[in-house]
């Protein structure tokens, strides 16, 4: 056993500790550029958290076993960018809360995620469109944050996008095959897409906070992504044999935290341990 | 140990290649996938790998019932990318496998058909968040004793994937003790955790490496054959010599009364396993036999369209290719 060092840990200390991370300094303003700029980093955190946990929900129940080791791929690059948008969120608030504090310790309302990545899995049909649809989303997104005007932002996109355009290259690749596969794996495909397609238009619609980090150039407005995606989307669907829903009906909510029934659950999974066990740390 | 009362196939060939090949063995040579082999070393290999193969498969599902509620990010990800290694080292295995002569999916149709086992130790339930520590700490350091003489076992393609996945095990079960380490000097609840699940996870750990040698009709064959290294009982031995004192550094109690260090012969004596459990376990009546062999026949079962869909598409890709030139 180490020999136990001395405890410098004292009230005093501990006090000065907890102010110099943040500690009890008051939630930002909302509407303020910090407020604004932590939503948006939030945004981004969310979104890898909880598809990557929906993703990691296969891990072991996989079609064939070359994919469980994709999804687990897959899961594993969001969980890590995951840790460095959230990192940074915490960073901006300013109030000590780390990315595990905000993945574990906040409740449905305050998460930030596209409804898209909430939906269940469904079959491997729907968890394969949910990915399609939102890598080609988030591909042009990580892209156009590149260019950031905050360096901290433009440096993990860059990081991140390097995965990304492997998890698009992948999604695409595979509702190629099996939107132009058997009758069946055709049918399941253009399910997925009528299932799903109402979820895909959230992520280009702006709020307030959107069109303030646009105006600041630290993030790209939602709506500029759009004709990429359009056209990712179109030349992949036409390939695939699978044909575009007429109706581009969005629903809308997840990114201001109204949230769907599942979001609760997923939480209740995800968050247990750290909120039966509030003291330990593991 | 991945493979557990693997029989040896008896071979009745000509006596000059037998003795010929015999003597390669003898020499430290690897057998490769092209040279002549006996039919029972062929087929006493293609057990024991495919056994290994599906105990990586199906190790994957105790694990990954806590990937979702790993409590906090990194942890996460360290389970996924376990469980993922674990994926890839059954792939790894099922190559090897097909080397011999079977594909993988006639492996996989005789896991789910029952007439292939894979570990006994993956019946077992992961209940707290502690056993997580607790499967990479004993099971992964008992799949190690084991898998580490097997990097010079006779056959070529298993030994080199050996190497691959002696590595990654060194690396879980480190991690494993990392996380079961944290529990143990955390708030008494996880201290409790991680006693309960070294209480549980005890005598089915020294059961992975099978029945003592002196029951087990199989191993002389498989030993001059090089594909079995050690005996059943030295490698349960030096298991427990090595996780006797890592248990101790925890603080944790190993659920044996008749636990003792033993001058003479430089080790501790023990108490065995139930082997009636054991078994039992073999035979089906582990507390998640039925559960694991749903989750996997599901996976399969729901998965057909998938790969259907996909040699359809390679099809297709093919007789364009060919309607174009």
């Amino acid at each position: 056993m180490a020999p136990s060092l001395s405890d410098v840990m004292t009230p005093d200390a501990a006090a000065l500790a907890a102010a110099q991370k943040g500690e009890g300094r008051a939630p930002l303003e909302v509407g303020s550029p910090g407020h604004d700029l932590f939503t948006g980093l939030t945004r981004l955190g969310d979104n890898c958290l909880i598809l990557g946990h929906r993703v990691s929900e296969w891990c072991g129940h996989a079609p064939v076993l070359e994919e469980d080791i994709a999804l687990a791929n897959m899961a594993l690059d969001l969980i890590g960018q995951t840790q460095l948008w959230l990192g940074l969120a915490g960073e901006v608030e300013g109030r000590g809360r780390d990315a595990d504090a905000l993945a574990f310790r906040r409740d449905g309302w305050d998460f930030r995620n596209l409804l898209l990545v909430e939906r269940p899995n469904g079959d491997f049909g729907q968890t394969l469109m949910r990915q399609f649809l939102f890598d080609a989303w988030h591909a042009p997104m990580l892209k156009a944050l590149e260019g950031s005007s905050d360096d901290r932002i433009a440096a993990i996109a860059r990081k991140a996008g390097k995965e990304v355009a492997y998890h698009i290259e992948r999604s695409a690749d595979l509702v190629i095959r099996l939107g132009d596969g058997t009758e069946e794996s055709h049918a399941r495909m253009q399910a997925a897409l009528e299932a799903l397609w109402g979820y895909a238009g959230e992520a280009f619609i702006a709020d307030a906070v959107d069109t303030r980090l646009a105006e600041a150039g630290l993030m790209p407005a939602p709506e500029s992504l759009r004709a990429t995606f359009d056209e990712t989307v179109n030349a992949v669907f036409a390939e695939a044999t699978l044909t575009r829903p007429e109706s581009d009906f969005a629903h809308q909510g997840g990114k201001q935290g109204r949230h769907s029934e599942h979001m609760g659950h997923l939480l209740t999974h995800m968050q247990w341990l750290q909120r039966a066990y509030p003291d330990a740390t593991w | 140990m991945y493979a557990q009362m693997v029989k040896s196939e008896a071979t009745e060939e000509d006596p000059e290649k037998l003795a010929a090949f015999q003597a390669r063995i003898d020499a430290g040579e690897r057998i490769e996938p092209k040279d002549w082999m006996p039919e029972g070393y062929r087929k006493t290999l293609i057990r024991q790998i495919g056994q290994h193969a599906h105990s990586e498969i199906v190790g994957q599902l105790p694990e990954g019932n806590w990937i979702t509620r790993a409590p906090t990010l990194e942890r996460k990800a360290i389970l996924l990318a376990k469980v993922q290694d674990e994926a890839g080292h059954g792939l790894y295995l099922y190559c090897a496998a097909e080397t011999l002569g079977i594909s993988r999916d006639e492996l996989t149709e005789q896991l789910l058909s029952g007439k292939m086992k894979y570990s006994s130790i993956f019946n077992y339930p992961t209940l707290t968040w502690a056993d997580i520590g607790a499967v990479g700490w004993l099971v992964d350091g008992a799949a190690i004793m084991n898998q580490v003489p097997l990097q010079r076992t006779s056959f070529g393609p298993y030994a080199r994937a050996m190497v691959r996945i002696c590595k990654e095990e060194s690396f879980h079960q480190r991690q494993g003790y990392d996380l079961i380490r944290k529990m143990a000097e955390g708030t008494p609840e996880q201290k409790a955790m991680a006693q309960d699940a070294l209480n549980r996870f005890w005598y089915p750990s020294l059961m992975m490496f099978g029945p003592s040698d002196k029951d087990s009709v199989h191993s002389t064959q498989s030993m001059a054959w090089k594909i079995k290294i050690n005996t059943n009982d030295e490698l349960r031995q030096k298991f427990v010599d090595q996780t006797v004192p890592q248990a101790e550094f925890l603080g944790l109690t190993i659920p044996d009364e008749n636990l003792k260090w033993n001058e003479d012969k430089g080790g501790y004596d023990f108490s065995e396993p139930d082997w009636n459990e054991f078994y039992e376990v073999l035979k089906g009546n582990g507390p998640c036999n039925a559960d694991r062999m749903e989750a996997r026949t599901r996976a399969w079962r729901d998965g057909a369209w998938v790969r259907d869909g996909l040699m359809a598409h390679a099809r297709k890709q093919a007789t364009r290719r060919v309607a174009a030139e």
